[in-house]
């Protein structure tokens, strides 16, 4: 037994380490992109600029106006869709399970484009406040799409198997691309600029107003997540272990899920649909933490992804001469390759997803 | 003590009755061995002792209480449960499993307080899968994965243990070595456990108590019982083999054609 305690204490002290680093990442990521980008400030700058706004108001303005709202929201985003990671990957027993691998995305794209040509059918009216209002107008629809896809997967989960369900999660995603290419023709012009520009995804289209709307359901699926953390590590012995262990299964499923979608659901909205975070978070947090026991695992996943989130965004807005980076593409470059090492080194995932 | 009452078990569907109408009682540190062919319904009665799924009509009560009325805890407390049902998780260390096993005692974080770490060391211990309890569950060969969830199953310090075909994927010595570990839990612990398992000459050698299912009922009594009694020749005798009860074994019929 020394051996086993020896090695639990181990992942402690490095679960420990862990966070202090993280941290640090998380400062030194936050006060680069504060700082760099089309304008560079120097640190006093970034410094009166963030506390003292009256000595310089033009660094104040760049810092609080444009690059903190887009920081902020990277982290919360980045966080929200981690902890969703690790709910959705101990929810579908699928270590390659997460929003967008699983088609939920999908159904948030496909919810917002109804919402855009809706409002394109309804008259300039819908579109300006679709314009204005973009975050609130396109909540509904990728709330709604994303429930709708949550709830269908998990349904199809429990007839098909692990690999199955990943290819159907794919499968919708080209499906929802085709019908979405459709959905918008019917739209105007302005109507297609903004689901595109929706769908590209980025932490930049939020304001501090937008952000508190975004933390509200947010915090409520990570308490959810929370609560749910024990019959959640149970399940992944099973449902019927985790039912002879004295979870209740039925009233799990729905709280996890209900949690997704919370954690989700506002991300989409107001950012887009943002990939790979959810997927591979949760790997790095269970290979941190040398355990699956979910609760460990939440925070880790949490700092996980705010810190590739936002190390993802700032390159995004470096000061490229042509602008054209996209936040998924340079989430794809850094994400892609992590699956496919985890699929071909990890023993339990070549064989089982 | 586990009574079960005129207990039916099977599905309100079309497979109806599976098994019917049982009426018994086990004493403390009863030792079963289930038995019976493929698709018997072995598998269906004892989930439904274990209150994994609903009876058709009758109760199983432990100590005078339907397991069936109970909360999920209590039940989790009252009857533990391993399957054949293959555990794989990334990341999940053997000791990770035998840990959640104690989850009907713990707090709502799952935390394990000084006395649940010695339950499940003295569990490992037991179940002979201490030295490999700090590996990846996903390294272990199928025999330590049922170590492990045998393990898991004693932490749970349940009343009533039900193991399904645990010894299906094991060798021969890993067979006998796991009954033996089992039935001597039972009478140390007072614990009763059920184990169905398709080794026949092994589960008349070892059971205490044996079941077999056989077209829909359950005969019960002791192995030397049920010999005598041709209750094991009518349910495994075929064309070509036969129980011989003096031997203990299964023959083959001299060729009659």
């Amino acid at each position: 037994m020394t051996a086993t305690q020896i090695n639990a204490g181990d992942g402690m002290r490095q679960t420990r380490g862990a966070f202090l680093l993280f941290f640090l990442a998380l400062a030194a990521v936050t006060a680069f992109t504060l700082s760099y980008g089309q304008v560079a400030l120097d640190a006093n700058q970034l410094w009166s600029g963030l506390f003292d706004p009256q000595s310089d108001p033009v660094s104040a303005q760049i810092v609080r106006d444009i690059r903190l709202p887009r920081v902020a929201t990277g982290l919360l985003a980045g966080a929200a869709l981690g902890v969703s990671g690790v709910l959705m990957q101990a929810l579908f027993r699928n270590p390659m399970a997460d929003a967008w691998s699983l088609g939920l995305l999908a159904g948030g794209q496909l919810g917002v484009a109804l919402v855009v040509t809706a409002a394109a059918f309804a008259g300039p009216a819908a579109i300006a406040f679709l314009t204005a209002f973009k975050g609130i107008g396109l909540s509904v629809g990728a709330l709604a799409g994303v429930a709708l896809f949550a709830v269908a997967m998990v349904a199809l989960s429990r007839r098909v198997g692990n690999i199955t369900l990943l290819v159907v999660g794919l499968m919708l995603g080209f499906t929802v691309q085709g019908l979405v290419s459709v959905v918008i023709h019917f739209a105007n012009r302005v109507g297609g600029r903004v689901y595109s520009g929706w769908n590209d995804g980025t932490f930049a289209a939020t304001t501090f107003d937008d952000l508190a709307y975004m933390t509200a359901p947010i915090a409520l699926g990570v308490v959810i997540a929370i609560g749910s953390a024990k019959g959640l590590s149970a399940m992944l012995l099973g449902e019927t272990y985790a039912r002879s262990m004295g979870t209740d299964v039925r009233r799990l499923r729905i709280l996890v899920l209900g949690a997704v979608v919370l954690l989700v659901a506002p991300v989409t909205a107001y950012c887009g649909p943002v990939t790979f975070i959810g997927l591979i978070v949760p790997h790095f947090a269970r290979a941190i933490a040398r355990t699956s026991q979910i609760l460990p695992l939440l925070p880790l996943a949490a700092l996980s992804g705010a810190l590739l989130a936002v190390s993802a965004d700032t390159v995004v807005h470096l000061p490229w001469e042509q602008h054209f980076l996209h936040l998924n593409a340079i989430l794809a470059l850094a994400g892609a390759p992590v699956v496919i090492s985890l699929l071909l080194l990890s023993p339990s995932l070549r064989g089982s997803a | 003590m586990l009574t079960l009452e005129s207990l039916v078990s099977g599905y309100s569907n079309a497979r109806g009755v599976v098994v019917g109408d049982v009426s018994l009682t086990l004493p403390a540190g009863a030792f079963v061995c289930v038995i019976g062919r493929n698709g018997a319904g072995k598998s269906t009665l004892m989930r439904t002792i274990s209150g994994l799924q609903s009876a058709l009509s009758g109760t199983v009560l432990l100590n005078g209480l339907p397991i069936a009325e109970m909360s999920a805890i209590d039940r989790a407390r009252a009857v533990s449960v391993v399957t054949t049902e293959r555990v794989s998780s990334p990341g999940m260390r053997a000791l990770d499993v035998v840990q959640l096993g104690r989850q009907p005692f713990t707090d709502w974080r799952g935390q394990l307080e000084e006395n649940d770490q010695a339950i499940v060391a003295e569990a490992l211990a037991a179940a002979g899968a201490s030295h490999f309890s700090p590996l990846a569950v996903d390294s272990l060969s199928d025999g330590e994965r049922q170590r492990v969830m045998i393990a898991r199953a004693l932490a749970q310090t349940s009343s009533v243990m039900v193991l399904d075909e645990i010894t299906a994927f094991l060798d021969l010595p890993g067979r006998v070595e796991m009954m033996a570990l089992l039935r001597r839990h039972a009478r140390e612990t007072g614990k009763i456990v059920l184990l169905s398992s398709h080794d026949l000459e092994l589960s008349l050698e070892l059971a205490e108590y044996l079941w077999i299912v056989d077209d829909g009922v359950l005969k019960h009594g002791s192995p030397d019982e049920l010999m005598a009694s041709g209750a094991l020749g009518h349910a495994f005798d075929s064309h070509d083999v036969a129980f011989d009860s003096a031997a203990h074994r299964f023959r083959l019929r001299a060729t009659r054609a």
